[in-house]
């Protein structure tokens, strides 16, 4: 079998008496859209940061096309983090910027430069969240939340990163511009062929995007398989929580 | 029993103690070693010079207003000041001296140096704090920019480059300051008081002035950008950072002031 793309095992974080993550063990293939579920506050951002290396992890292993990331100095990690686009979960665009300069930011690396040919690859890059010319020119802070995220993401996708992190892509879009994202996400998988670990609380948004869907309870990963196995895992936790009763084994 | 509990007071307030110097030491620590990060990697290269120019134009041309409203006022003061209690015995012939020699070594700088800082130090501080707390931070470093080379290195550049500017200007206000007061209402004579200042003008004055604003350049940067850095837990601990950087930032210039010039003097 190949090397998987990500590799994580035995992945652990303790914020002072708060026990996040407790060995969390995760592959996910090259070409692979993976969804990450789990209960808000359960460590599923933290995993993220872990992997791009902005926590630092008390224990365990992240293996990044088989390279091992934990440790490694900053010229390294920056070199692999090369490989890697983000959604932020709260956009995490920056104010004092304008949109294209945003949407850029990965391919001028904050310089300022090639005005010309950054505004249009920003352009062409909102295009694919659904965004028009005319927000090019503005700053984030003039934008509703939902267009935030759509800038976010563009920025994400921008430089055609190998992997890319959406951390709750489609929260706090209308149903609509949700479903655009799920297909761009698709696309982005099955036509670039990037691999994509998405967070998400919109079940509807998992069961389209996930090839396979993995659990986060307590720490650990408690439960993965193919998307379809979803609504029937014969996991008591992973039941309660896609069908989102308050009755069950989570408390 | 008493001497027991006695004992034990006795312990737990040298407790206390040994506990607010080892944070304060370890606060020292992590500050000089934020600074030595800063300046080694704003070294090497990639560099930002929109940014830097971006920096000397927030710290040094917006700050202008509020450094020669200050030092006019404070010139003027000083005149009139050293003219009241030089009157009693016959001395209004030093007020020229007083104010050149009070402006240049020690006001000049000293003020400017805290107006800045009330500025520019928790401007940093709350906009670095809020990048924190919205990730933006986070988010730069995955679009694989350094944090220290593209945000802290062009503050503290443009900071000490601004400073010691704004101090010849405040300098020079000031000085003009006293002078108004002096010739229009103290009825000195505009030429011989000026030929009083030229001769106590010294160049050697001056560099310390210089070397004293390059000083507290560096620490209002540097506090507003440490502890905008540090920031954690939403608008409260933007605010808790902002705070910080000012009233460490005040600390810092005005214990480097004294030692600066006890150094020159002493
Ligand atoms: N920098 C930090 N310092 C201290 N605690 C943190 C930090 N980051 C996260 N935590 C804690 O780690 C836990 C997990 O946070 P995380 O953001 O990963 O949750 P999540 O699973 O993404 O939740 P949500 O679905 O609400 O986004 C939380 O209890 C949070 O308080
Ligand atoms: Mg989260």
């Amino acid at each position: 079998m190949a090397t998987p793309k990500i590799q994580i095992s035995g992945l652990a974080k303790t914020f002072g008496a708060n026990r996040v993550l407790d060995g969390v063990d995760l592959a996910v293939e090259a070409g692979e859209s993976m969804t990450i579920i789990g209960q808000s506050g359960s460590g599923k951002s933290v995993t993220l940061k872990c992997i791009l290396g902005l926590v630092r992890p008390d224990a365990g292993s992240i293996r990044i096309d088989g390279e091992e990331i934990v440790g490694l100095g900053e010229r390294d990690l920056a070199r692999v983090r090369a490989k890697f686009g983000m959604l932020f979960q709260g956009s995490a665009l920056f104010d004092s910027l304008p949109v294209w300069r945003n949407v850029t930011f990965a391919l001028t690396q904050g310089r300022a430069r090639d005005t010309a040919r950054m505004r249009a690859i920003a352009q062409e890059n909102l295009e694919r969240v659904g965004l028009g010319p005319e927000v090019l020119n503005l700053r984030p802070s003039e934008l509703s939340g939902g267009m935030q995220k759509r800038v976010a993401l563009a920025r994400a996708i921008a430089p055609r990163p190998e992997i890319i992190f959406f951390d709750e892509p489609t929260t706090g879009l209308d149903p609509i511009r949700a479903d655009v994202i799920n297909d761009l996400i698709m696309s982005l998988v099955d036509d670039l062929g990037i691999t994509a670990l998405t967070i998400t609380h919109d079940m509807a948004s998992a069961r389209k995007i996930a090839h396979r869907v993995a659990m986060l309870y307590q720490g650990k990963i408690i439960w993965h398989g193919p998307r379809d196995r979803l609504y029937d895992s014969g996991n008591p936790y992973v039941d309660q929580f896609v069908q989102g009763n308050a009755e069950g084994p989570i408390r | 029993m008493t001497g027991k509990r006695l004992a034990e007071a006795i312990i737990s307030f040298f407790a206390a103690i040994g506990r607010i110097a080892i944070r304060s030491l370890a606060t020292v620590g992590r500050a000089t070693l934020f600074a030595i990060n800063a300046i080694r990697r704003g070294l090497t290269p990639p560099y930002y010079p929109h940014k830097w120019l971006e920096q000397l134009a927030h710290i040094g041309w917006f700050s202008l207003p509020v450094v020669g409203l200050t030092a006019i006022f404070t010139g003027a003061a000083l005149a009139q000041q050293t003219f009241t209690a030089g009157s009693r015995f016959n001395a209004t012939s030093t007020v020229p001296a007083i104010v050149v020699l009070g402006i240049v070594r020690e006001l000049g700088p000293v003020l400017v140096g805290l107006m800045v800082a009330g500025r520019v130090s928790s401007a940093m501080a709350a906009e670095l704090g809020t990048m924190r707390v919205t990730e933006q931070l986070d988010a730069i470093t995955t679009l694989r920019t350094d944090p220290f080379r593209y945000l802290i290195a062009p503050r503290l550049f443009a900071s000490v480059i601004a400073l010691p500017l704004m101090v010849m200007i405040a300098n020079a206000i000031g000085i003009f300051g006293g002078y108004l007061i002096a010739v229009y209402k103290l009825d000195f004579n505009a030429v011989g008081y000026l030929k009083v200042t030229r001769e106590f003008l010294e160049a050697s004055d001056f560099m310390m002035a210089l070397v004293k604003a390059a000083v507290f350049g560096f620490f209002i940067a540097l506090m507003g950008c440490y502890h905008g850095f540090r920031a954690n837990g939403g608008a409260a601990g933007v605010g808790e950072g902002t705070r910080n950087a000012v009233v460490s930032a005040f600390i810092l210039i005005l214990l480097s002031n004294l030692l600066i010039t006890v150094m020159a003097f002493g």
